[in-house]
């Protein structure tokens, strides 16, 4: 009882500290002074005024599409290569790990520069380099999620299906999608939340208008933050959570009707 | 299982599909662009430095497009630039940079004589822009001002902020904030060893650097963009800022004033120039212009709240204003600044390396 | 054969890899080794011995260090207590965990200068309690406790997946056979969950390695990591040559500390998460 309490005060400590900040994100979109750091009584006209101004719509709009297109296409690519490589020899796939490595050893400025520098060899900057330097960076977190399920997953049902004169997709998807399937989710997310945060590379890699949400950002910093991009923020993080609360919510429904899966805690 | 399969499949085509659409339309893009780049107007410029209706304003009277790009500090826009990443057709900068890119040939002339409003300019700001652009071809001023000391009225009195030297009285100890950039801190240790600021002799340099090593056990911190919010918040008793950031504090804070201490400092005035992408140099001219019309120029000067050089917007201007030497720099604080000007490779090179030394302490 | 297909379907990463990994690394590795008169130079590269850059370095180990340790002792029994729960999807655990990073990291860090400085919310709680102020900011510990925040997660993920994989009957089975919870832990848990370790480790050490912007903004520009000379030389200084050979430099910092952790990890590492 007493080792519940305390990990449970324990939980709550570390959740404390990872969520704070947002709680003081939260609170300063409601405030009614340009300032984030004085007080000037409650209002909601942030949450209405952000759908009004026209480049926070285009930064939105931007952002959201740069982060869908490259985490789906980083995705596609990265679940790919993670079934190539766990079917590599142990050279082959020490080389392949350790090249998925670089875009996370270095720091992100140099990754940025570096992209650029290539990029206008031969092309110019534009949607597209953003797109392509994101789906670079978001590679590497989708092959770390999916990698160890494949690892984990038993081979031989796969071949044994194939044996049985079952189609290669037909076999992926009845034997190796099932067991893989939340890697390959959770790296998505990892590439949505990793390409919804980046600055650095987009600010070097990005042409004339495009203007993801952190490129704007950090172009307020000098003059104050509109309050608006709180309110925003605030928008997208209650999206995110409520979307947590509704999986959570199936999930626990999913238990209900399946009674035979439920793994009691002891 | 099987249906929650099928939907997942579904559901992934859908996704497919529409990030197919979103690359097939990011194939697109650039062709948009470069269609677009006949005609529109590639404007880049520090992030909040121009009024939206005047570009609006400006597309509607001239038919011209314009986009606008912005960013935060002239180091990363010159990195950007340098690279040839993007063509702009007209950019906005500090003087400095704008040296740097006319003596690097970036930058076309301009043909001021085809301009209706350049007359609107206060010739004096003009004769200040012949530090960086001699021949006054390359440069137009848009905004200008001071660098000095932001205060806590409560904490310090006007007599103290005379002088660079508060900046090292120990009693202030963590309540100092510095500029997070290396030309600006330099000023202050500059002007207090007798030295020019813009002085390549590597021993004045050094003695400058061991002044702010000394100084630096007191400081608060080294911000960039964050000391205007940190002063209204109260967090320190000072900050050395330029006048623009202190205009914008001392909204948030009646406390706050500012100050040009006796010793002297620098002037900056941020310009437009075309640089040599420019694509259409008729239509930048025309936008460069078209700021300096007064209408266009008042709400530029409203909502930037920076010292204009544009005379028609200072007659417009109640005595209350002019008098703010935060806004505009009277003429004895004038005569005490200069304007920073590029240096070669080499003090380029020592100032960097001062500077690591400095804050590796 | 069937090996062979599975194989192709690493193909468009592989071209993936050439084209937008290893060029822009050549990029670097030209502009290392090059000077600006674009003649071969070692200088770039000697420069980190430089006592400025050995300074900086250091500090970077140091910090990288502090932060590392602090996340695996807070991480551990938190995995710990997650395990316990049994979530049916763990993606669950791992959502509640980068969910924060859907504000952007710039807010969160600014928010908790908000929290941490001199008149913040914690100092003017701290003033009530009759504790007093605590100057906080802009200290080597404030960037380390901004990297135990930003990095905490990539320490969790990987040790509470390891943590879900042990089967409770080999617990049992330790229990029946008399282990106490101190034997459990040691001889059970943690080899089990050592790649997990490894993983988080890694993961947590090798950005704090590389940081700027934390130290900038919570560091208040007094701390200056090996990362802050890097961005310094591209930005302000302009010295690309320089910037590129330190970068050379660290990639073989953190190359090495990461074969150095493989030693360790029996299994080749792959469990990242």
């Amino acid at each position: 009882m007493v080792k519940k309490t305390v990990s449970r005060c324990y939980l709550t400590v570390i959740f404390l500290f990872l969520y704070l900040p947002i709680l003081v994100l939260i609170v300063l979109s409601f405030n009614d002074s340009k300032s984030r750091v004085l007080w000037g009584g409650f209002t909601l006209k942030w949450y209405f005024s952000c759908f009004q101004d026209e480049t926070i719509m285009n930064a939105l709009t931007m952002t959201l599409k740069i982060t869908v297109v490259s985490a789906v296409l980083s995705t596609l690519i990265g679940t790919l290569a993670a079934i190539g490589i766990s079917a590599m020899k142990k050279k082959h796939r020490a080389i392949m790990l350790g090249a998925t490595n670089i875009p996370l050893l270095n720091a992100d400025i140099v990754t940025g520069i570096s992209l650029m520098l290539l990029f206008v060899r031969f092309t110019n900057l534009g949607f597209v380099t953003v797109l392509i330097a994101h789906i670079t960076f978001n590679i590497p977190y989708v092959i770390l999620n999916v990698l160890p399920k494949i690892n984990q997953a038993n081979r031989y049902t796969y071949e044994a299906a194939l044996d049985l004169g079952a189609s290669p997709l037909y076999a992926f998807y009845k034997i190796t999608w099932p067991e893989i399937k939340s890697g390959v989710f959770s790296g998505f997310l990892m590439a949505v939340t990793m390409s919804l945060d980046d600055f650095s590379i987009t600010f070097f890699t990005k042409g004339a208008g495009v203007n993801t949400l952190s490129t704007m950002l950090y172009t307020e910093l000098r003059k104050g933050i509109r309050p608006e991009l709180y309110a925003l923020s605030t928008l997208l993080f209650l999206l995110a959570f409520s979307l947590l609360l509704v999986m959570n919510y199936q999930s626990d429904r999913e238990l209900r009707h399946h009674p035979t899966v439920i793994r009691r805690s002891e | 299982m099987k249906r929650f399969s099928l939907r997942s499949v579904v559901l992934s085509l859908t996704v497919l599909c529409l990030s197919a659409c979103g690359c097939a339309r990011g194939a697109d893009g650039p062709k948009d662009s470069t269609a677009q780049e006949n005609d529109a107007l590639v404007v880049l410029n520090y992030g909040k430095y121009l009024d939206e209706t005047v570009i609006q304003m400006f597309e509607e009277e001239t038919g011209i497009d314009v986009k606008l790009e912005e960013y935060e500090s002239p180091e990363e826009m010159y990195t950007k630039f340098k690279a040839g990443s993007i063509a702009y057709d007209v950019v906005c900068t500090s003087e400095y940079m704008v040296e740097r890119l006319i003596s690097e040939g970036e930058a076309n002339e301009i043909d001021f004589s085809r301009f209706t409003y350049y007359k609107n300019l206060d010739p004096e700001i003009i004769e200040a822009t012949k530090t960086f652009d001699p021949e006054t071809k390359y440069a137009l001023p848009y905004f200008y001002g001071t660098l000095g000391i932001l205060y806590d009225t409560t904490i310090v009195s006007p007599e103290e902020v005379t002088t660079w030297n508060i900046l090292w009285d120990e009693t202030y100890q963590d309540s100092i904030i510095m500029q997070n950039s290396v030309r600006d801190t330099f000023v202050p240790a500059l002007r207090l060893s007798g030295s020019d600021i813009n002085t390549e002799n590597p021993d004045e340099l050094s003695a400058a650097a061991d002044l702010l090593i000394r100084q630096k056990p007191i400081v608060y911190a080294y911000y960039v963009d964050e000391t205007a919010d940190e002063m209204a918040a109260g967090n320190a008793a000072m900050a050395l800022v330029y006048s623009g950031e202190a205009a914008y504090a001392k909204e948030l804070n009646e406390d706050l004033a500012y100050s040009v201490p006796e010793e002297g400092s620098n002037l900056w005035i941020d310009s437009w120039f075309i640089p040599k992408s420019c694509k259409n140099q008729e239509n930048a001219e025309k936008f460069l212009d078209f700021l300096c019309r007064e209408d266009t120029a008042m709400l530029n000067f409203e909502y930037v709240w920076y010292g204009t050089p544009n005379l028609r917007v200072k007659e417009a201007l109640d005595e209350e204003t002019l008098m703010d030497a935060t806004i505009f720099p009277t003429p004895e604080i004038l005569a005490n600044c200069e304007v920073f000007r590029q240096f070669g490779q080499d003090t380029t090179a020592l100032y960097s390396y001062l500077w690591k030394k400095l804050k590796s302490e | 054969m069937r090996r062979l297909m599975r194989q192709l379907l690493a193909g468009p990463y592989i071209v993936w890899i050439i084209g937008f990994i290893l060029l822009p690394v050549a990029v670097i590795l030209y502009y290392a080794f090059t000077s600006d008169t674009d003649s071969f130079t070692l200088k770039n590269i000697a420069a980190i011995a430089d006592p400025v850059h050995v300074k900086s370095i250091v500090l970077s180990l140091k910090l990288g260090f502090s932060c590392t340790l602090v996340c695996l002792l807070l991480a551990y029994p938190l995995a710990m207590i997650l395990s316990s729960f049994k979530f049916r999807h763990q993606s669950f655990v791992v959502f509640l965990f980068i969910l924060p990073m859907w504000m952007n990291f710039m807010l969160r860090i600014l928010s908790w200068r908000l929290l941490l400085s001199n008149n913040g919310l914690i100092n003017t709680f701290l003033e009530w309690t009759g504790i007093g102020r605590v100057k906080m900011l802009n200290t080597p510990a404030s960037v380390v406790f901004g990297m135990v925040y930003d990095f905490l997660p990539f320490m969790i993920l990987p040790i509470y997946n390891s943590m879900t994989r042990i089967k409770d009957d080999i617990i049992e089975a330790a229990k029946d056979l008399g282990a106490n919870r101190l034997t459990i832990l040691i001889k059970i848990i943690v080899p089990l969950t050592l790649s997990g370790i490894i993983s988080g480790v890694i993961m947590v050490f090798v950005p704090a390695l590389t940081s700027f912007v934390i130290s900038d903004l919570l560091g208040g520009g007094k701390v200056l990591l090996i990362g802050n000379v890097i961005e310094q030389e591209f930005m302000q200084g302009t010295n690309w040559n320089l910037g590129s050979g330190l970068s050379v430099v660290l990639m073989i910092f953190v190359i090495a500390s990461m074969a150095l952790m493989n030693i360790f990890d029996k299994d080749g590492g792959a469990a990242v998460w």
